[in-house]
């Protein structure tokens, strides 16, 4: 299936969920946020949570600004 | 001497510093490490973005070193709804409700959208967020803001990074007078003169970070801005004298010589 993590577009297996989407970026869980079609997937449920087709997948972190 | 009990009560928590960092334009994490330990500050703005999986290190452990508080900024959003997800995704990521609000009007004068930082703090604010709202020198907008459930307001003295100083200090002397929540200088401040300004004014803290992480010794600067702030603030809370168009001589007035 076609998901877009962090603008990038590519081909993921069928039922990936949003935590192995995270485990492409980062072995961190603390001080990251995830948002699947600009809604809030709180941790708790990243495990739980399987991607769809076409999902656009931001992965967010602090960084240093303000 | 210092007033041991003046401390800034904000959203509910109690600060002995009124000097608020910004983390912007640090050339390193350790330059910017050493200014926020000169800077004295207790709560210190973070930016969200998109995670870059080669970046090494991280702002988040340097404050948690310095036992910093996080305060995570809208920074880069153009819109209401955008700065809202921002919000949302930094108090995931962060575990805290408070949010710097900054929606942006435009890229060449990064001045804040008054109607999207309006539409946005309503929505936060009913979705339990501690906002802290950057806003224009505008005393009517601050009040709204305000009575929408704020629990702050931040006017710019100037535009971000312009280090032009308070440039409407009229402005920012009204908005602090009405507010019955903490006023917080939020951009401008070019260098310790500006800060101190700002607190002769009347505001409760300052927000900064160009002027610091910018200057040639980020370090020295950061402790010149926290004196500042602490001048500013006794000399508020000491009354400053009249001014006055004539000479008022200091010395007796008796004859000189019997």
């Amino acid at each position: 299936m076609k998901v877009t993590i962090n603008g990038n577009a590519g081909e993921l297996p069928d039922g990936m969920t949003v935590a192995e989407a995270v485990r492409t970026l980062t072995a961190l869980t603390s001080g990251v946020a995830v948002a699947v079609n600009d809604v809030v997937v709180s941790r708790g449920s990243w495990e739980s949570t399987a991607l769809a087709e076409n999902d656009r997948v931001e992965v967010l972190t602090a960084v240093q600004g303000g | 001497m210092n007033d041991a009990d003046d401390v800034l009560v904000l959203g509910g928590e109690k600060f002995t510093s009124r000097l608020i960092m910004g983390t912007g334009g640090a050339p390193s994490l350790d330059v910017l490490d050493r200014a926020l330990e000169a800077s004295g500050t207790e709560l210190t703005t973070v930016a969200m973005r998109r995670l870059d999986p080669a970046v090494q290190g991280s702002v988040l452990d340097v404050l948690r070193r310095r036992n910093i508080r996080v305060l995570p900024n809208t920074a880069g959003c153009f819109t209401a709804g955008e700065a809202v997800l921002t919000a949302r995704l930094a108090r995931e990521a962060l575990e805290t409700n408070w949010v710097k609000l900054e929606v942006i009007a435009d890229e060449r004068t990064l001045l804040p959208d008054p109607i999207e930082t309006f539409d946005a703090a309503e929505r936060l604010v009913a979705d339990g967020f501690t906002v802290l709202p950057y806003i224009g020198d505008d005393p009517a907008l601050a009040r709204r803001l305000e009575q929408a459930g704020c629990a702050a307001v931040m006017p710019l003295g100037a535009p971000i990074g312009s280090g032009l100083g308070v440039r409407n200090p009229h402005s920012i002397e009204l908005i602090a007078e009405a507010a019955s929540v903490p006023v917080i200088l939020d951009a401008g401040v070019g260098t310790a003169s500006d800060a101190a300004l700002a607190m002769e004014l009347g505001c409760d803290a300052v927000l900064l970070a160009t002027a610091v992480t910018r200057a040639q010794r980020p370090e020295l600067m950061a402790a010149a801005m926290r004196s500042a702030v602490e001048a500013g603030r006794m000399a508020r809370l000491a009354g400053r004298i009249p001014r006055r168009r004539y000479a008022e001589a200091s010395s007796p007035s008796l004859p000189r010589f019997a």
